[in-house]
Order: structure tokens, then C-alpha cells, then sequence
């Protein structure tokens, strides 16, 4: 058979289908077995909040997408090259945005009158041609080949039936020459118990790739080379089991015990799910009864000298405001992570924002600043929750983490650190020898760090009060006194201010000085790099600058900003990095803000990028 | 239990803070008996830990020499939590009242009763806001006239020993802060009990609720509006000791002892019969029976904490010498050269 092969350097893939489909495995999948081929990749799971919404319905559709290139990326893509599209609703949601020229491959069985009616199809677009001047259209019955090749196992039609996303997984397979062996392995040991589920989701995926090779209707297949990442080992990570890996890498490195508190909640929970189940290395978690509990807890268990970790989403980190103010007050290591979502209210709980940097930052009652850093890629998500918990502790400060549902769900290749190689956490909780004449003051401070003492409960001497009253400077005794509040208010301030130390100068991307420097915080970081490297090669003088600290900034940031004709901050939200910046540095800076509960894309960063610079 | 205990006078658990209550105030009693008794206890003192949360009782640990956490209102059950899960062999006490532990911090209250920490609740119940001056609390009676309810308050209080017993407490029990022994001997109790004690305190607030136990305090009328409940004894109370509870079907009635009656019908006390303690709990605010006080209920089972820790430990024999770089290097990698 005439195949011809056809090298290319990225491709966008995006799998769409009911949320019963398993779209989200067969992305899992595919993203496994192209990260084992060397290619770089980035992903983005889009789920409904509804757990099942009606079959066939646009609610119901979910959809995971993936970039994967022969060189470096930062993005999980804007337009998809390709479309699996499993049924009318799920073409219908995602067809409009599928690059023009673009590859759109179907389930024809899922086409019938009642699944087009829900997806509000008045005619078929398979076959009313409407579709075919602008895509090129593969409508498989991948329903009735899934039947036919399992027709002699002895179970159920229905369950047969869903089989055939791995038809789909079977046919990109082939389209981009990847082994089926990973998979296979991983479906014996997903089904190890049920070996004829085993043997059907086999069956479909072989008719899936077989299918590609015999049939005269895909002539081409695509290879994309190895990308040229750095030397290393390397596997693919999501970004909140990133996060959890760096948790316990503190608490490994650190020696101090881990206790996670927190209360179920989208799309925060995989957190506590991994670290509930890493026992093993001595984590406790705790279920809470609700959001307060979570962190009240963790306020608990730090007073007892362990980690506390809460992790949140929405509009848990707003109840969570309160024992936030009594951290401050009690100056205790707590790492806050926030995996941001659209909101107001319950907004949209599956989708990715970034409007939770303005409650991070000021969102409590009275002057209580909290350092608050971002973490930018899912992998990143392992060294700035290392990087939270060791500031947290050498600080003696509650620290928010803030990430996004983009990065909690998306996944890269990430090269393996070494938790020797992390830097060093060093914890020492205070004993006699802290005792002046006999007296132990809870208030006394590092002089360069501005910490307090961590001394514990058990420890004979030690015994003292703290609370959420105003603290008298020194012994910590209840103060109502003018000038202590001033101080103490300073003090708390200089504190945070002082994490400017640890955390070095800024770095440009590009050249320090130019028409337009692109600002960015957060997941937004890819989209922004890649803007900036496109804009660069059309040889505008772009520059681009990330912030992982918001609270402190870098020393340096105002000097480079000033260096620049115009400032550009792309955000998922209504405009609040945007406000800091122009407050702190007095600078003229224009926002790019859209909240359509999925990242910007790096062409309408470029697109407002040109619109400012000409 | 380590086998050194120091021995400690109640100076050690005195610290040098000015007391702060308004003169008067039930909380003194309190807090003279806690100091009093903790010598007692066989315990190392750093290993004490008193949570608080808002309210004039939540001052409490201010004022004991040991470790002591003032925290945010109602939120002590789970600050505590969080310090008996860090570390089992503290131990945590919690002071509250009827505002923070029944109202702002009602859900914490519950689920740490059914959690079974072993941690020892005490609160102080004065059925009124003492701190924010005066408002109807919880637990005051309906139609309490207040500057928030000028025409009497609508909502029915309930009552915070069958709030304890319908969460699933293993042990509840009663006293007063005028009777000085018996809260002594409760406070031992409570220490002693493997699991969440709940502890309620009859507190007298003299300035904005003053006598709202004077039935249950004044000499000449306390004999017949209290039963003390001693375990295996029958419910007997009276200036006269001639009056008891009795079952008639399942239903308590107060009886007279002598012609109809004899000891032999009245109720016996079994602290480990969870239908005699919501009985008892639920002749608390009725002007026909006396208010029980004592341990209406104490049951042993695992804490939470022991399981937590069996868990871990199962998990670390399981997988022994886990780390974190095995968990960074497992699944699909491959090598970029």
C-alpha cells in the first residue's frame, strides 16, 4: 500500500467526546505514548462539572488536547490540527476552532437523529457537505467495527460499545507512527482483574490502527522528530501530582512531619487523593468537615511544629481568609496552595482563571501581608511548592501558592530532579538555649530574616501563649498598646519585604531594553514566551519577563520595567497583576484580559502585542 | 505515660498574666480548679496545651502556664485537632463557651466529637454573649429580652449535652462553677477518658446574665433542682434524699421515696447506657425535673488519632524506607542524551 510518511514539526491534537466516551484516558494515553517517543509536549484537559451530563448533549462533552513538537514548546496549542470528535455534540462544540484545512475524524454511529437533534444539527454534517470545503472529513464507524471485532466475547453490546475511543487511540496510533505497547501494558494492569475487558479495549484499539493501515482513505502518515531537550531522564508529570511530589519532598528534606488538611473541592483534590496515599513515607492527611477546619487545622499542626499544607480552589480560599489573618498574627510556617478556577461564587469549576491574585494578595481583614508566589507549568509545580514550604519555614510566615486548573490538569515532559540536588531545608525548633534569664520570648526575631522561634509543645521551658490579639513585640503577650501595633504592623510588613533575598533578580527574556516588555505571572508564562519568540523572529524588539513572586517582587523589576516603551500583561482575569504593577511602579502598563475559562493563546498575545507596538 | 513526672504545685500552672475577668465571673472558679487539679494528673507540664477560640472563657489559656493558642472564633476543635494529630502524646484542652462552641463553631464542635480525638472539650455554658455585651446566645431561653432582641428572642435554644450525645460522643458530662469539688473531680474525669470528653460548665456571667443557674447554685434550692449522678447508684436527689427519677414505660418521672415508692424503683445510673444519658440530657431547662450533673455518659472505643497512626504504620510495613525520589522516578521515563 502506497503510505507515504510526511515529517512535521508540531501538531495540535484535540480528542472530544461524550463525558462517558473516556476522552480524557485516551488523551492520558496518547500523551504517555508520545512523551516516551522523545517529542516535546503540553496538554490541556477541558471537562464538564457535571460528573455524567446528559448523554449527547454540548453540557456533557468533554475534550483533552495536545501539542507535541520536535522542539521546545510552552503551550498545549491554540488551534487543533486535528479533531476526534466522538459525537454531534462534541463536533459541534469544538469544530468552529479546528485550524482551517484541519483533520476532523468522527464516530459516524454516534450520528443519529436524536444525538444531532441534542447537538442542535437540523441536518447531518456528515453527510450535507457543509463541512468538506474547509476540513478534511473521516467519518469511521468506529461503534459498529468495535462490535464486530468483539462480537464473539461474551459480554455486553453496551460495554463493547465503550470500546471505542481506544479505536480512535488505535487510529492516531497509526496516523503518528506510535507503538501500541505502552498502552497494552497499561490496560492489563488497569484491568487486571477482568481480562475480557482487557482483551475488547485490545481488539478495538488493534481495529483502530489496522484500520488506518489498510484502508485506502488515509494515504499519509506524520512523523515528528525527538525534540532536542536537554540531556536527562525524563518522564510526563501533571501538574498537581507535580505539586504533591514537591510537598514531600520538603517534608523529606526539611525532616519535619507533613500534615495536609483540607476539604474535597474542584480542582484542588487530587492533591489530597495523592498525598492520602503516600503513607507510606509518614503524611497525614486529614478530610476537614469543611474549608475553615482545613486550614485551621494545619494552623494546629504547625503550632505542633509539623508542615501544615492546605490546598483549595475557588470559593474555598475565600473562607479560608480568616486563619489566614491569625497565620500573620501567630507568625506560623503554613503553605496555602490555591489551584484557581473561573469564578465569582462557584463560577465555573473546571475551568482555568487567574482572578484569585488580588484575594491572594489583599483579601483579609486588617494589614496582613502573605508572601505569594505562581507556580508556571505543571512541572513547575514541584520546585514552587518546594520553594513555598522552605520560605514558609525559614520565614515563620504563611505562604500562598497560587496555580490554575490549567496546570493542575496539563502535563509536560519533566526531567527528573534529584531531591538531594533541592535546596537546603534546614529546620531547627527552638530549646533552653533560647531562654534569656529564664524568660522565653516567642516574639524575639532572627535579625536578618525577621523569623520568630518555632519552639513546640513538649518542649520543658518553652511553654507560652500566642494568639490572634495584637502580640506585644518580644514576649507576645496580649498588646494594646499605639505604639506596639505600629511596630509590630512594620515588622510584619519588613518581614515579607525581607524574601526579596532569597529570591534574586528578575530575568528578561530578550533584550533588557525595547518597545514592548510582555509581563506575565503564572500559567500564562507558555503562551507568553511563545508570543515573544514569534514576535522576536518577525524582528520586533519584544522582550518577555515572568514573575514566580508577586509578594515580594524581585528587587529589580521596576528598573526593567522602565526600560521599556510599553509594558503588556496578558491574564485570566479582569485585569488585577495589571493594577499592582501600575500602583507599585507608577508605569503605563496595558492589560490583555480574557476570561473564557481556558488559557490565552500566544496569537491573540501577538495579535495585542502588534496592536500596541505597530 | 513517661515514667518521670515532675511534681508541680498550682503556682507551676499559674502564669504572669493579670487575669482580666470581670470581678465575679464563674470563669475564676475555672480556672482555680484547672490549676489546682493538673498537678495532679501525672503529666509533664510542657505536654499541656490549651486552644481557644473568641469569647470571655476563650482568655483561658492566658492564664495557664503551659502551651496555649488563642485562636478565631469557634475554630478551636479543629486548631486542636490539627496539634493532636501532629502530635498523639499531648494534652489538648479545649475552652469554649455556648457562642463559639454551639453557634460560629458548631460544625467543629460536631465532627470532633464523632472524630473521637482524645482531646478534653470544657465549655463554659452561661446561655448569654458576654464579650460582645449581651446578645442571647444558643442556648438562652426563648423570649430572652436582649439589645439584639428588645421583644424577646425567637429561636429555641437546644441543649448542648444532646447536641454532644446526638454527634456521637464517648463521654458527656456536667457541672457547675459553684460546686468546686465535683468540678475537680470532672476535670480528672475528663483527663482521664481515652477519647473526646465534652465537658459542659453551668457558668454564672454576673454582669449580663447574672443568676441564670441560680436554681441550680442557691444553697437553699439547689438540693432539689440538681441530681449528681454517681455511676451504679440510684438517681436520688432532695433536701430530704426522698426523691428520685424513676422509669414509668420509658418515660422519667420524679418520685417521692417512702409509702408508694422505694429505692428499689428509682433509675440506677449507667454511665455506659447511651438511652439513660438522652434521657438525662433531656431533662435539662424543665422546671419538673433537676438538672443532672456528673458523667452522663462514658464509653471507650479507638480514637482517631490510634487509627490514623495503625494506618501509617500499616503503610510503612508495607513499603518500608519510602521516599520521594522513588515516587519522582516511577512510571514511563525515558532518556534524552
Amino acid at each position: 500500500m502506497g503510505k507515504t510518511i510526511e515529517q512535521v514539526e508540531e501538531v495540535v491534537i484535540r480528542f472530544a467526546g461524550d463525558s462517558g466516551d473516556g476522552m480524557q484516558l485516551t488523551g492520558g494515553r496518547f500523551t504517555e505514548s508520545t512523551a516516551i517517543v522523545g517529542n516535546d509536549l503540553s496538554t490541556l484537559p477541558d471537562f464538564p462539572a457535571e460528573i455524567r451530563a446528559p448523554a449527547g448533549s454540548l453540557a456533557g462533552v468533554s475534550a483533552f488536547q495536545i501539542k507535541f513538537s520536535s522542539r521546545d514548546i510552552h503551550t498545549p496549542g491554540d488551534k487543533p490540527d486535528v479533531l476526534v470528535a466522538m459525537n454531534p455534540a462534541a463536533l459541534k462544540v469544538h469544530q468552529k476552532e479546528v485550524a482551517p484545512g484541519g483533520t476532523i475524524i468522527c464516530n459516524e454511529n454516534a450520528f443519529t437523529p436524536k444525538n444531532l437533534k441534542l447537538a442542535g444539527y437540523e441536518t447531518n454534517p456528515l453527510e450535507d457537505k457543509t463541512l468538506d470545503d474547509y476540513y478534511r472529513l473521516y467519518s469511521i464507524e468506529m461503534s459498529k467495527m468495535v462490535s464486530l471485532a468483539n462480537k464473539d466475547l461474551e459480554i455486553s453490546p453496551k460495554i463493547i460499545d465503550r470500546t471505542k475511543n481506544l479505536f480512535a487511540l488505535g487510529l492516531l496510533f497509526w496516523i503518528y507512527d506510535r507503538s501500541l505497547e505502552s498502552t497494552k501494558k497499561w490496560l492489563g494492569v488497569k484491568f487486571a482483574k477482568k481480562p475480557e475487558i482487557i482483551e475488547a479495549n485490545i481488539r478495538a484499539m488493534d481495529a483502530g490502527y489496522n484500520y488506518g493501515e489498510t484502508t485506502e482513505i488515509f494515504t499519509t502518515r506524520y512523523k515528528v522528530d525527538k525534540a532536542d531537550l536537554p540531556a536527562g531522564t525524563y518522564r510526563n508529570v501533571v501538574g498537581n501530582y507535580a505539586l504533591s511530589m514537591g510537598l514531600a519532598a520538603a517534608a523529606e528534606r526539611s525532616k519535619l512531619g507533613l500534615f495536609y488538611g483540607g476539604y474535597p473541592i474542584t480542582p484542588a483534590s487530587d492533591i489530597l487523593h495523592t498525598l492520602a496515599a503516600w503513607k507510606h513515607l509518614g503524611i497525614k492527611t486529614f478530610q476537614a468537615e469543611d474549608e475553615i477546619a482545613g486550614i485551621t487545622s494545619i494552623l494546629g499542626a504547625a503550632f505542633t511544629g509539623n508542615l501544615g499544607i492546605t490546598a483549595t480552589s475557588g470559593p474555598g480560599i475565600a473562607l479560608k481568609g480568616e486563619a489566614m489573618g491569625l497565620a500573620v498574627m501567630a507568625e506560623l510556617p503554613i503553605v496555602i496552595i490555591n489551584v484557581q478556577r473561573g469564578g465569582p461564587s462557584t463560577g465555573l469549576p473546571t475551568k482555568t482563571e487567574q482572578s484569585d491574585l488580588m484575594q491572594a494578595m489583599y483579601g483579609r481583614n486588617g494589614e496582613a501581608p502573605i508572601p505569594v508566589l505562581a507556580s508556571s507549568t505543571p512541572g513547575d509545580c514541584f520546585f514552587a511548592a518546594y520553594e513555598a514550604c522552605r520560605i514558609a519555614v525559614k520565614y515563620m510566615t504563611p505562604v500562598i501558592l497560587l496555580t490554575d486548573g490549567y496546570l493542575a490538569n496539563g502535563s509536560e515532559p519533566w526531567q527528573v530532579p534529584k531531591v538531594d540536588d533541592l535546596p537546603d531545608f534546614e529546620v531547627s525548633f527552638a530549646d533552653e538555649s533560647n531562654l534569656a534569664d529564664g524568660q522565653f520570648l516567642a516574639y524575639s526575631r532572627d535579625k536578618k530574616t525577621l523569623a520568630r522561634p518555632w519552639a513546640i509543645p513538649g518542649t520543658p521551658g518553652l511553654e507560652h501563649r500566642i494568639g490572634g490579639i495584637e502580640t506585644e513585640d518580644l514576649t507576645g503577650n496580649v498588646s494594646y498598646d499605639p505604639d506596639n501595633h505600629q511596630y509590630m504592623v512594620e515588622t510584619r510588613a519588613k518581614k515579607v519585604d525581607a524574601i526579596t533575598n532569597e529570591i534574586g533578580p528578575s530575568e528578561v527574556f530578550g533584550n533588557k531594553s525595547g518597545d514592548l516588555l510582555i509581563l506575565s505571572w503564572g500559567g500564562t508564562k507558555g503562551a507568553c514566551r511563545s508570543a515573544t519568540e514569534a514576535l522576536k523572529a518577525d524582528g520586533k524588539k519584544v522582550s518577555h519577563l515572568h514573575l514566580r513572586w508577586i509578594n515580594p517582587f524581585p528587587k529589580d523589576l521596576g528598573e526593567n520595567l522602565i526600560k521599556f516603551k510599553n509594558i503588556l500583561i496578558p491574564e485570566i482575569n479582569y485585569g488585577q497583576l495589571i493594577k499592582i504593577i501600575r500602583a507599585e511602579f507608577l508605569v503605563d502598563a496595558k492589560g490583555l484580559n480574557q476570561v473564557r475559562g481556558k488559557p490565552i493563546s500566544s496569537l491573540d498575545i501577538q495579535d495585542a502585542a502588534n496592536k500596541l507596538i505597530g | 505515660m513517661p515514667e518521670t513526672v515532675k511534681t508541680y504545685t498550682k503556682k507551676d500552672f499559674t502564669s504572669d498574666q493579670a487575669v482580666r475577668w470581670c470581678p465575679g465571673c464563674g470563669d475564676y472558679a475555672v480556672l482555680a480548679q484547672t490549676q489546682k487539679v493538673f498537678p495532679d494528673l501525672g503529666v509533664d507540664k510542657e505536654k499541656f496545651v490549651f486552644i481557644s477560640g473568641i469569647g470571655c472563657s476563650s482568655r483561658f489559656p492566658y492564664y495557664m502556664d503551659t502551651y496555649g493558642f488563642h485562636t478565631i472564633h469557634g475554630r478551636a476543635p479543629a486548631i486542636a485537632s490539627g496539634v493532636k494529630l501532629a502530635n498523639p502524646d499531648l494534652s489538648v484542652w479545649v475552652v469554649t463557651g455556648d457562642g463559639d462552641g454551639l453557634s460560629i463553631g458548631g460544625n467543629h464542635t460536631i465532627h470532633l466529637l464523632r472524630r473521637n480525638l482524645d482531646i478534653n472539650v470544657m465549655l463554659f455554658n452561661n446561655r448569654i454573649y458576654g464579650l460582645t455585651k449581651g446578645q442571647y446566645s444558643p442556648t438562652s431561653e426563648v423570649g430572652k429580652i436582649t439589645k439584639s432582641t428588645p421583644m424577646g428572642s425567637l429561636d429555641r435554644p437546644f441543649n448542648p449535652l444532646t447536641v454532644a450525645l446526638g454527634a456521637g460522643a464517648t463521654f458527656v458530662s456536667r457541672t457547675i462553677d459553684k460546686e468546686l469539688k465535683h468540678m475537680q473531680s470532672m476535670i480528672k474525669r475528663s483527663h482521664g477518658h481515652k477519647g473526646t470528653s465534652f465537658m459542659e460548665i453551668y457558668q454564672n456571667c454576673n454582669i449580663f446574665n447574672d443568676g441564670a443557674f441560680l436554681a441550680q447554685t442557691d444553697k437553699d434550692q439547689k438540693a432539689e433542682t440538681v441530681l449528681i449522678l454517681e455511676n451504679g447508684q440510684p438517681m436520688i436527689f432532695g433536701k430530704e434524699n426522698n426523691k428520685g427519677v424513676r422509669l414509668d414505660g420509658n418515660k422519667p418521672v420524679i418520685v417521692d421515696i417512702g409509702d408508694k415508692w422505694s429505692v428499689d424503683d428509682i433509675l440506677v445510673h449507667d454511665e455506659s447506657d447511651y438511652v439513660i444519658a438522652s434521657l438525662l440530657s433531656n431533662m435539662t431547662y424543665q422546671t419538673d425535673f433537676p438538672d443532672p450533673i456528673g458523667v452522663l455518659y462514658a464509653v471507650e472505643t479507638e480514637t482517631y488519632e490510634e487509627t490514623m497512626v495503625a494506618q501509617i504504620n500499616e503503610a510503612i510495613k508495607k513499603k518500608p524506607k519510602g521516599n520521594v525520589q522513588e515516587i519522582i522516578n516511577a512510571g514511563d521515563t525515558w532518556v534524552v542524551k
